[in-house]
């Protein structure tokens, strides 16, 4: 009875990704996909920018309304998820732990060495201060996304949203700004990890085994164990 | 197998006589026959074609077919029945109104208001037609309120006309029925929920910027709502009909989303 307490995967570390937070990081890739796909195929029916029109095979619904219906199946699996993901964040405590704090300095000191190409990016269990930065922002834009979402699909019922857009075009240009972002930050972060590839397979896998456990407050006598172990 | 229909105005009243669907038991197996045998053939053919057309009665098109229906439900439940649309001033006004519809400007019929009728159907006690004087004649009431189009383009536009829930009243609706019905000159024809119809700004709108409403924008008679997306807003419409059957919706059939509240 002791041998197994002792050999059970409790007394192990937790992995660098849990597996919820693997099963929200996909859901919410495709959910993305699927939101930014559609929704340029819905930006085409009326464009903001008469010199930008998102090429027929990039988009995704065929028409706009099979646009519109996945692009309204689609915000369901976002928000589901993404309120999960924030959830889980605070929960965990993951959000203090691997996204907090990030100093200033040590963000200019980061992209002074990105120019030079020394910023290391080898050590997976750890975000530097731009990651971090980044990680921050991006789930601050969708964030705001979201809201500027609901401002476009209801700019009547949710009228009082309107004021932070200033009417309903304001909102549609809030929101495809939001989406300029986002598919930013996406082929960022997808560059980034096929340059440290090992970063995709911990995405899937887990990732190596961390002595940080995955709760708010850590025990004392698993966090010596967990020492010990290292 | 022919289903027992149910009342509206697009069928006989009292549906199909018994006695004649005796008569052509035989012919309308037969066509029934030939429908299905033509259903096969024709799917047969799609295959051959590329994937997409086919996607048309795949799983996904049912999930998202569902999602759709479910959408209407949320937004039933997100409805604010007296919230009422931003108003704005008659400086903003765009005149003319953008146009809309299912084909190009240069195709509309003009309606003859001399001698156009609007009939009513359905839940509805007093079911005499309605000619352009006597809508005129009824009290009218003004919203300056913004268009939106689904496609997102928008105007604020300058409409007046009969309230849609006074009208209903007037003409002893049921105000529990769930839909409310339209058809319009055009062959277009569309549907609205009974909360929708009763918001303070729907109206059956006859002017637009003190106007008597354009040709192409609808004369004599068409629905604004301020709740709805455009396409929710017929115009030239002949018949109203309040039902519990869902009606569906010219572009509604075609895949967009039926209930399109804004």
């Amino acid at each position: 009875m002791a041998e197994i307490t002792s050999n059970s995967t409790d007394r192990h570390p937790r992995r660098l990704h849990p597996l919820p937070l693997r099963i929200m990081h996909w859901i919410n890739a495709l959910a993305m996909i699927i939101m930014i796909g559609s929704g340029w195929k819905i930006y085409n029916d009326e464009v903001l920018f008469g010199w930008l029109h998102f090429p027929q095979w990039i988009t995704i619904g065929g028409g706009p309304e099979g646009a519109l219906q996945w692009h309204f199946f689609a915000m369901w699996l976002l928000m589901i998820n993404g309120l999960a993901y924030i959830g889980y964040g605070f929960a965990t405590g993951r959000f203090r732990r691997k996204l907090l704090p990030i100093w200033p300095s040590e963000i200019i000191s980061n992209v002074r060495d990105a120019l030079r190409f020394r910023l290391s990016h080898d050590d997976i269990t750890h975000y530097n201060a731009v990651q971090k930065t980044l990680y921050v922002g991006i789930i601050a834009v969708i964030v705001v996304q979201v809201v500027s979402g609901f401002a476009v699909w209801k700019p009547i019922q949710l009228s009082e949203l309107m004021v932070l857009f200033y009417d309903f075009q304001g909102a549609r240009l809030a929101h495809f700004i939001g989406m300029a972002l986002i598919v930013g930050f996406l082929i960022v972060h997808v560059a980034l990890a096929l340059l440290v590839p090992k970063t995709i397979g911990a995405m899937v896998t887990g990732g190596p085994r961390v002595d940080e456990p995955e709760s708010p407050e850590p025990t004392p006598p698993a966090g010596s164990a967990a020492q010990e172990a290292r | 197998m022919l289903k027992t229909p149910s009342p509206s105005i697009f069928r006989p009243e009292g549906g199909i006589a018994k006695s004649v669907r005796e008569q052509n038991k035989g012919l309308i197996e037969e066509i029934d026959r030939r429908k299905i045998l033509r259903g096969a053939m024709s799917l047969g053919a799609l295959t051959m074609l590329t994937g997409c057309d086919v996607t048309n009665k795949s799983p996904v098109q049912s999930v998202l077919k569902a999602v759709s229906s479910f959408n209407d439900r949320v937004q039933q439940a997100m409805f604010r029945p007296n919230h009422l649309a931003p108003t704005y001033s008659e400086a903003q006004v765009v005149k003319p109104p953008r146009f809309n519809a299912y084909y190009d400007i240069e195709e509309v019929v003009p309606v003859d208001g001399a001698t156009w009728k609007l009939e009513l159907a359905g839940l509805i006690q007093d079911k005499r037609p309605w000619t352009a004087r006597q809508i005129y004649e009824l009290p009218e009431e003004e919203w300056i309120v913004r268009h939106i189009c689904v496609e997102g383009w928008d105007y604020i536009g300058q409409w007046s006309g009969v309230n849609l829930r006074q009208f209903l009243q007037r003409v002893g609706a049921d105000l529990t029925a769930k839909y409310v019905s339209f058809k319009c000159a055009d062959d277009y024809y569309g549907s609205i929920d009974m909360a929708s119809a009763l918001h303070p700004q729907t109206i059956l709108a006859t002017k637009y910027a003190k106007q008597l409403i354009g040709d192409p924008f609808g004369f004599p008679l068409r629905l604004r709502t301020a709740t709805k997306l455009g396409f929710k807003n017929p115009k030239w419409i002949t018949a109203i009909e309040v039902t519990n059957t869902y009606p569906g919706g010219y572009w509604e059939d075609r895949g967009f989303n039926w209930h399109s509240g804004i």
